[in-house]
């Protein structure tokens, strides 16, 4: 196949191709939040897109803080020690909301026998509730009176807009790749979301806690025999779906730089796709089909038309789960061998 | 007592599972549970290990009123179970799955000289120490579940129809083990299909039919009473 020729020249084949990684890498490391708690429920937690929602908007408050809302560009260098407290704080944020999640929208249900489609409404429903509380910030802040001191943070009659970060973080090419300059804020991108991944694999392996998630996604009720106790393996998952998603959430405001209280539904609906063609409830299958899935709609919107990104993201999906029903790796997080 | 079990109501959805059941397990000792299919046999086991809720009724283990806990909280106080079905995770190794039975443990040379004890009591585990478990035959994948449950280091161990879907040769080698399992001090309550096996091997035994127990006495006794030898024995023993 002449690449060039599809895609205008090589040049621009490359750059697709990098500029799909980047975005794969945001969509695996959301993914992970699906496919975990699927993993051990067998759930499909539709709530998650607002626990990356809300660290997005931890990192764009992270920012004024420090620097204020007047508009800036800085580089890497000079936002890193801001960057890394944003991470940190949309981490603690995003992992706050999916606890507050499962004790609010799942765990009084699945104590009392629930069917899974219930769960499924409730998930919904908090889904909502959480993007229209994040809307209605301004209000929120009215009533206790903190609308002025908070103006900054909460948009008075303008919380349903784009919200953005003030600071720009200004890309610096660092090396070429055929004709395309590699950033490194897309490097940045891809290697934490990686590093992020190796480090929850090595710990669903390697850890007690980690052998707990395992046997309960394989055996709820044997891994209860065994002493594992399944509200706090229920609570862990949930934990670290909602870490990922923050750091999701911290690389997608590095280059996106903004955001707004309905950001979370596409990112979450493709996330959830990367989740399901990887194979749902595996690890590895969630960084595979995040990356495969990002490219593969970069490719589209090149070749059709940037128009076309999410039909390709969409029939890409429903092509490999005609061929492979189960996901590109299948397994499930528990059958995952160590 | 070690285990005590008073007026024990156990509801399965609208459907009364186990109705009124009363019996202790003597510390030291093998109690067997016989009956037929749906008798209420392992709803009786899962209630004992938490993992059904009780309606009405107590459990005391140990002179603690355990009810109410949490199945976790049953095994660190020293109550394991192998399952029906034998609940093996599939997709963990042979030492994965004993890992997991020691999973509330934190004594290592404790843990590793009961890792031995398993091995000595399962020579076929420790051939099979690194295969993954979901592939192995029924007779081993029902070893490893026994020998997940002793890992706990139990004072008592349940076994849910341990001889199920296996061959006679390898079912009369299951229940000497379980008898060399009790000889070397654990308290063993076994739940079988196969009366005339778990009779010989049991202390004290009782009769479940239809959620009630309806005729207890010692595993001899049980063994020669023309009733239990028509129902379960077919007048073979």
């Amino acid at each position: 196949m002449d690449l060039g020729a599809l895609f205008g020249s090589f040049d621009n084949f490359v750059s697709f191709t990098i500029g799909g990684l980047v975005f794969g890498a945001i969509y695996a490391l959301i993914a992970l939040g699906y496919t975990m708690v699927y993993g051990v429920l067998q759930l499909i937690n539709f709530a998650h897109s607002e626990v990356f929602m809300y660290g997005t908007f931890a990192v764009a408050w992270t920012f004024i803080f420090v620097h204020g809302t007047s508009d800036a560009s800085w580089s890497l260098g000079e936002a890193l020690p801001t960057l890394l407290l944003a991470l940190v704080m949309a981490m603690l944020v995003s992992a706050g909301v999916a606890l507050l999640l499962e004790r609010a929208a799942y765990r009084p249900l699945l104590k009392k026998g629930a069917p899974k489609l219930i769960a499924l409404i409730s998930a919904i429903g908090a889904s909502f509730a959480l993007a229209e509380a994040m809307g209605l910030r301004d209000r929120f802040a009215g009533w206790v009176g903190l609308e002025d001191d908070l103006a900054n943070y909460v948009s008075p009659g303008k919380a349903r807009d784009v919200y953005s970060n003030p600071v720009g973080i200004d890309p610096k090419g660092l090396f070429d790749i055929g004709g395309y300059t590699v950033t490194d804020v897309d490097l940045l991108i891809i290697v934490a979301a990686l590093l992020m991944m190796v480090a929850l694999d090595q710990f669903v392996r390697r850890t007690r806690f980690g052998r707990g998630i395992r046997a309960t996604a394989q055996d709820p009720e044997s891994a209860a025999l065994m002493g594992v106790n399944s509200t706090r393996v229920v609570q862990l998952t949930f934990l670290i779906g909602g870490l990922m998603a923050g750091a999701a959430a911290t690389l997608y405001m590095m280059k996106i730089g903004s955001t707004r209280q309905n950001a979370g539904f596409i990112l979450g609906v493709k996330a959830f796709t990367a989740a399901v063609m990887g194979g749902i409830g595996n690890l590895r299958g969630a960084l595979l089909g995040g990356l495969v899935l990002g490219v593969m709609e970069n490719w589209g919107a090149a070749v059709f038309g940037s128009q076309w990104r999410d039909v390709v993201a969409f029939v890409l999906l429903v092509l490999i789960l005609l061929v492979r029903p189960s996901g590109l790796l299948g397994e499930s997080l528990g059958k995952a061998r160590a | 007592m070690l285990l005590e079990v008073e007026g024990l109501c156990v509801n399965y959805g609208h459907i009364e599972a186990i109705r009124d059941i009363s019996f202790g397990v003597e510390e030291g000792t093998v109690v067997t549970l016989i009956g037929a299919n749906g008798a209420g046999k392992t709803t009786t086991l899962k209630t004992l290990s938490g993992l059904r809720k009780v309606r009405e009724g107590k459990v005391t283990f140990d002179g603690k009123d355990i009810t109410h806990l949490p199945p976790f909280e049953r095994v660190k106080m020293g109550l394991s179970q192998s399952p029906e079905g034998r609940g093996i995770f599939p997709g963990m190794s042979v030492r994965e799955n004993l890992g997991m039975g020691a999973y509330t443990r934190r004594d290592k040379p404790a843990i590793a000289a009961d890792f031995d004890r398993v091995m000595a009591l399962f020579p076929r585990l420790e051939e099979r120490i690194d295969q993954v478990a979901g592939t192995m035959s029924g007779g081993e994948q029902q070893m490893l579940a026994m020998g997940r449950a002793l890992m706990a280091r139990p004072r008592v161990v349940l076994l849910d129809e341990p001889s199920m879907g296996l061959a006679p040769k390898l079912i009369a080698q299951i229940f000497s083990i379980i008898t060399e399992i009790n000889e070397q001090g654990t308290t063993v309550l076994l739940v079988e299909q196969n009366a005339a096996q778990a009779l010989k091997r049991a202390h004290t035994a009782h009769v479940l039919e239809t959620g009630e127990i309806v005729r207890s006495g010692s595993g001899s006794e049980l063994a020669g009473d023309d009733s239990v030898k028509a129902a379960y024995l077919g007048g073979d023993i």
